[in-house]
């Protein structure tokens, strides 16, 4: 049993699940840009997948080929074993929850809530119950009549998952859904969405760039970038044990060192010999080293520390205080709740397990956080 | 204080001499004389003499019908064009845009012209007809002008949206893309509406003898000598454009179209 399914066990939200939708090769070209390279993927009942990458990864792409409105140029989209490739959107069991929400403006909020039923041509009383009760879910009781222009950002959002879920999807397809809202706002949607998952009971495969988002709120989370899967895992996973430099660089921030692996479970960067717990390289294979900011541990007499150095910069950020501290090779970045006053001399302990050793990769590594 | 005074009397002069002829026009279709430079007294019997004369009627009918249909067509030809020129590349679209504004800042008597021309050549007899399809084409360009915008501000998500939610196509059209834009296009049907009434240069080298629009006629019987009746029909005509400008000004009021 995987460390995700134990989460979810934990949870008590699914039983064992079954796959639900399954990408297979998929790939999208736009001109001679390959914007999604030949992925595989496969998400399960219940689970909450967050795409997690800079801008122009494929993530949006990915999201929007399962959403039918983008077509594949090769590969498979599976949904309950069955290919999806060739169904119209209008035909899927999805909804897609759009950036900026796209609602229908000439509409109030029951007709934008009501509109996918009344295409299925569900009866009226039908409608008017499901309206409610969803209504009541996003906690817009009493806004039926309501312009959707009328609302504020937080409302127009939740109409926007109103509208989808109504029709009682098995997957709903999120594209940057808080994109628009203030920091705060943002915080407490994230929470209600993942309430709103918990209580319905269905699949979200939710994009976004924001990584401390897909951090809060993932079952797993895909990390992208040019195209390309970087790393599929939990949150932990992907915080803990970054797969390569790219990875460690997009979430969080780290120390990022060249080193030489020596043997198994013995690493080497700067004339330092260090004890980790990674194995599987080849003797003496050139290595990437994360070391998080938090798992640098300071010494006030720097001959008890594995490195010595100074600070030279000390800035407070509320939970901790972050300082650089140079040594005689390099800058470290160290977040510490306590202080140490700049141009002090410490020592830098580091424990085997916080050691994260990853294979070298070609990947040029391009990080830019913006908005797509 | 004395600056805000000198402002408004500028102001006032302005429009004075912007409408004085309007004026002086609405106020001589009431004199019961028939000379134009004498008030002779109140009366309607101008207003009575316009619709008991056959010929005004007849105008009067081609002038509607033409305006209703050409409104029509147009609106809905305007409006399709719209619907694809936003959904074209940039580069088309800014061409596109510059073909379909030429007609807009083309001297209508040279449309005119070009139109009876191209009608003469194809041996097509002027008439209703061909004054019924100018009226469209020089309509189309300005129902794209007023649609297109409201195509713009749609969330470019909104016709995915209404396919998510399980509508076909065709049902997303009918139900969500139309119903959005709604405003840009009956701006874009009154303008195509008032511009039909108005016109008479275009009218004039397009109808031949068959068919005379209420413009043309006008023109006619001013060579023929002012009858005070022409006062009165220049009036109502005036009062229908002014009531026309008046609502699509109040649409533009209320922020929903940013046209003309």
């Amino acid at each position: 049993m995987d460390i995700n399914t134990t989460k979810l066990l934990k949870q008590g939200t699914i039983k064992m699940s079954k796959n639900l939708i399954e990408l297979r090769n998929l790939t999208k070209r736009y001109n001679d840009m390959t914007a999604v390279d030949s992925i595989n993927l496969t998400i399960k009942e219940n689970e909450f997948v967050t795409l997690l990458g800079p801008s122009g990864c494929g993530k949006t792409t990915t999201l929007r080929m399962i959403g039918g409105f983008e077509d594949p140029d090769e590969g498979e989209i599976l949904f309950e074993g069955k290919l999806l490739n060739n169904v119209p959107a209008y035909k899927r069991n999805v909804n897609t929850v759009f950036q900026r929400y796209a609602l229908f403006t000439h509409m109030n909020v029951y007709e934008n809530v009501a509109f996918g039923l009344r295409v299925k041509k569900v009866s009226n009383s039908e409608i008017d119950r499901r309206v409610k009760r969803m209504l009541k879910m996003v906690d817009l009781e009493g806004f039926e009549k309501r312009n959707v222009d009328s609302l504020s950002g937080g409302q127009q959002q939740r109409v926007a998952i109103a509208r989808a879920l109504v029709n009682e999807p098995k997957v709903l397809l999120l594209d940057e859904p808080l994109g628009a809202l203030d920091l705060k706002l943002r915080k407490e949607m994230q929470i209600e969405l993942l309430d709103m998952q918990r209580s319905v009971g269905i699949t979200f495969i939710y994009v976004t760039h924001d990584q401390e988002e897909a951090l809060t709120m993932s079952d797993t989370v895909v990390v992208m970038n040019k195209g390309v899967i970087q790393q599929i895992g939990t949150p932990q996973d992907i915080y803990n044990e970054p797969i390569n430099r790219f990875v460690a660089d997009f979430i969080g921030e780290s120390n990022i060192i060249e080193g030489v692996m020596l043997e198994d479970y013995k690493v080497s960067f700067d004339g330092l010999v260090l004890d980790c717990v990674d194995k599987g390289f080849a003797p003496n294979e050139p290595v990437d080293i994360v070391i998080r900011p938090e798992d640098i541990r300071i010494v006030v007499n720097p001959d008890e520390g594995m490195i010595k150095g100074t600070v030279t910069s000390v800035v407070f950020k509320g939970v901790h205080y972050e300082m650089i501290i140079e040594s005689d090779t390099r800058e470290y970045l160290v977040q510490r709740t306590m202080m140490f006053p700049e141009g002090s001399v410490v020592g830098m302990n580091v424990q085997p397990a916080d050691i994260q050793v990853m294979k070298r990769g070609d990947m040029p590594c391009s990080v830019e956080e913006e908005e797509e | 204080m004395m600056q805000k005074a000198i402002k408004r009397i500028y102001m006032s002069i302005v429009f004075l001499f912007l409408y004085a002829p309007i004026i002086v026009l609405i106020v001589f279709s009431f004199n019961k004389s028939k000379s134009r430079g004498q008030w002779g007294g109140f009366t309607f019997d101008w207003y009575i003499d316009l619709f008991k004369d056959r010929q005004i009627r007849e105008a009067l009918y081609f002038t509607i019908l033409i305006a209703v249909i050409s409104t029509l067509v147009s609106t809905i030809v305007g409006t399709i064009a719209a619907l694809g020129i936003s959904n074209m590349t940039k580069l088309g679209r800014t061409i596109v845009l510059n073909i379909n504004s030429l007609p807009v800042l083309n001297p209508d008597i040279v449309t005119g012209v070009a139109l009876m021309t191209l009608f003469i050549s194809m041996r097509i007899e002027l008439g209703f007809v061909t004054m019924l399809i100018a009226h469209i084409v020089f309509s189309i360009p300005y129902v794209i002008l007023a649609v297109l915008p409201k195509l713009r501000q749609m969330n470019k998500h909104t016709a995915e949206a209404a396919l998510d939610l399980g509508a076909t196509p065709a049902y997303a059209m009918r139900k969500v893309i139309i119903p959005e834009i709604m405003p840009g296009i009956i701006s874009g049907a009154l303008i195509a509406f008032t511009l039909s009434i108005d016109d008479f240069v275009i009218s004039f080298f397009t109808a031949g003898t068959s068919a005379t629009n209420l413009s043309i006629l006008i023109y006619s019987m001013a060579k023929r000598g002012v009858k005070p009746t022409i006062n009165a029909l220049s009036t109502l005509m005036f009062l229908v454009v002014l009531i026309l400008m008046i609502i699509i000004n109040k649409k533009n009021d209320k922020g929903e179209d940013i046209i003309i």
